[in-house]
């Protein structure tokens, strides 16, 4: 047991990136290919074969997203399994509504998280991710809205009061404005800051230099 | 006292004091806030009629980085967010990542995997019981909890070389083997840890003292706790039977028996019983793992560059704080193109400004312990 760890650190976990290719499951051209070695090599318990693809996301179809469409119409614009996970794309505007109607009539009553994903290069630049559980159905549910830079989205605070400060940090971090919340001010930045730190444009070393020349009384924050 | 002072609450209906009110600010700095989280607090008398965290104060930009590192530089850096518990951060981490690369650890490593997190549950509910009794005034448990704990970081340096900040679980699995004698010490610890959880529970259970803090303090019901996004050991003290290691099992879960401890109440002193009592559940699910430890490799074939296909992946783990969870999006290169943490901590001090209204500026100390948060995660 003891000479085992020294011989399997080097080749099989290195901490940075080496300059190896890309072998097995990361690169999803290799994949279709790889599939054979593995199996043949029958090792103990070497993950199992992929047969097909399993990075592909496949139109999702079920009663939920049938329902869904049938009461918002083309407000329900897309559904997909992405590594089996739902997601469903809505419009903006009817987040909210979309929202309530999934924690009382389809029981996904838990709003696990709210956050924001920025694609500076799309016409709408966000993502907002809402990540619903629903207790009865032991189900996870991912609804994602677009929203341009500068647009307001409509908040789910009436629905869930966790997303009160979940909203605020998306509104520090990316600089989103929910509409129709009580109290969006920054969370974990201070109100004076400058800038929204989680968006593509921001880069890592930025910061906002006046606030902390005032502030702190130094010249670099880093 | 002038009239027409401000309450420093925008977000407080009147935004006038009332002649009998006075605005009382609560750290950064003070030894009960378990970190650097400021409160301030609105009171009439003794009586808090309003208040609001102020947090931040150790924002480092976890997710910020994430974006600049690849994905295996990234593991070390989720280990400072709940420092008290990172082997469980670094377990959901290494989870979610493996789920965004479709790969599977081998099931020695998953079995490794669920003993060093569950004894890591053990030791961060034993810095969270003896803290929170000694903010309440009891002394001895600290000395206690942190002797048991002890052991544990004891097993986390043999087995990784760090007691803290472990890094201990690598993507695909693990780096390490477990050392020699490593199931034995497990086990004796877990052996002693019996008679252990017994002298906590004869000091504070029954005391009077301890029951007129913690009983009816900070009541959240079922209801109120799902709508503040609460989850963990405050979700399940509220009655909620919802355990994330039984609901969608990960790791080994599903080959091990254990209870999900709930409460009726949700007051302070339900949380402490279902802590407590998942602190024996721990350690029932080490003593029947380490029975069985499958043999065989401990990495499952991963690549030395990860380039996980374009996507996005949500995976969460019960941490000993609540739902950890990891939303990551690839954009197919080997840099994660965002890291979401759903940190347990600070959605459920989302609840704080709920639970303490109405009571006395001692019970603030009560909530704040109950609460169980730790700063790094709130402010990541």
């Amino acid at each position: 047991m003891a000479d085992e760890p020294s011989e399997k650190q080097p080749e099989k976990q290195p901490d940075k990136p080496a300059e190896t290719k890309p072998s097995a499951a990361p690169a999803s051209e290799a994949a279709p290919a790889r599939p054979a070695p593995p199996a043949a090599a029958a090792k103990p318990a070497a993950p199992p074969p992929k047969k097909e693809d399993p990075f592909k996301p496949v139109a999702l179809d079920n009663d939920l997203v049938k329902r869904l469409k049938e009461c918002f119409g083309d407000a329900v614009c897309e559904a997909w399994l992405d590594r089996k996970q739902a997601i469903v794309v809505v419009a903006a505007e009817k987040l909210a509504e979309i929202a309530r109607h999934c924690r009382d009539e389809e029981k996904f009553n838990l709003l696990t998280d709210l956050t924001a994903v920025d694609w500076p290069k799309r016409e709408k630049r966000f993502d907002i991710i809402l990540n619903l559980y629903s207790f009865a159905k032991n189900e996870r549910l991912r609804l994602k809205a677009h929203a341009a830079g500068g647009e307001k989205v409509p908040s789910v605070t009436e629905v869930w009061s966790t997303a009160n400060w979940l909203e605020r940090e998306c509104y520090d971090m990316f600089g989103i404005v929910f509409d129709g919340h009580p109290d969006l001010r920054r969370i974990l930045l201070p109100e004076e800051w400058q800038g929204h730190p989680l968006r593509k444009d921001y880069d890592i070393l930025q910061q906002d230099t006046a606030w902390v020349k005032e502030n702190l009384g130094i010249e670099s924050g880093q | 006292m002038a009239e027409n002072r401000t309450t420093g609450f925008p977000n407080v209906d009147a935004t006038v004091l009332g002649a009998d009110e006075i605005i009382l600010n609560m750290g950064p700095q003070h030894p009960s806030t378990h970190g650097v989280l400021r409160v301030k607090l609105r009171l009439d008398g003794e009586r808090i009629t309003g208040s609001e965290c102020i947090i931040g104060y150790l924002h480092r930009g976890v997710e910020k980085i994430a974006e600049h590192r690849s994905y295996q530089q990234f593991a070390p850096y989720v280990d400072r967010m709940d420092y008290v518990a990172a082997v469980s951060n670094g377990l959901g981490y290494c989870e979610a990542i493996e789920k965004l690369l479709a790969v599977e650890a081998p099931p020695r490593a998953r079995v490794v995997r669920t003993i060093l997190t569950e004894l890591q549950r053990i030791a961060s509910h034993l810095v969270w019981l003896g803290t929170h009794a000694l903010d309440i005034g009891a002394l001895t448990p600290l000395f206690y909890c942190f002797r048991e704990r002890e052991e544990i970081l004891k097993i986390y340096e043999k087995y990784c070389g760090a007691r803290l900040t472990t890094h201990a679980f690598r993507i695909g699995g693990l780096q390490y083997e477990t050392y020699d004698g490593f199931e034995q010490e497990v086990k004796r610890f877990c052996d002693d840890f019996d008679r252990r959880i017994d002298e906590y529970e004869a000091l504070l259970t029954t005391n009077r003292i301890w029951l007129e803090r913690t009983k009816g303090i900070g009541i959240l019901t079922a209801e109120e706790a799902i709508d503040f996004g609460a989850t963990g050991p405050i979700l399940r003290a509220s009655g909620v039977k919802w355990d994330i290691r039984k609901a969608l099992p990960y790791a080994a879960y599903d080959q091990y028996d254990f209870e999900i401890p709930t409460g009726k109440t949700g007051d302070t002193y339900d949380r402490y019983l279902v802590r407590v009592e998942e602190m024996r559940q721990s350690r029932r699910i080490c003593l029947q793992a380490i029975e069985n430890i499958p043999t065989g490799p401990i990495m499952a074939k991963v690549g030395k560059v990860l380039k996980p296909a374009p996507g996005e992946v949500y995976h969460s783990i019960e941490a000993p704080k609540g739902e950890l969870g990891y939303y990551v999006v690839s954009d197919g290169t080997i840099q994660p193109y965002r890291v979401r943490v759903r940190p347990p901590s600070f959605i459920n001090l989302c609840a704080f400004d709920k639970m303490v209204r109405g009571h006395l500026v001692a019970d603030v100390v009560a909530i704040i312990g109950t609460l169980d948060i730790v700063l790094g995660e709130v402010d990541r």
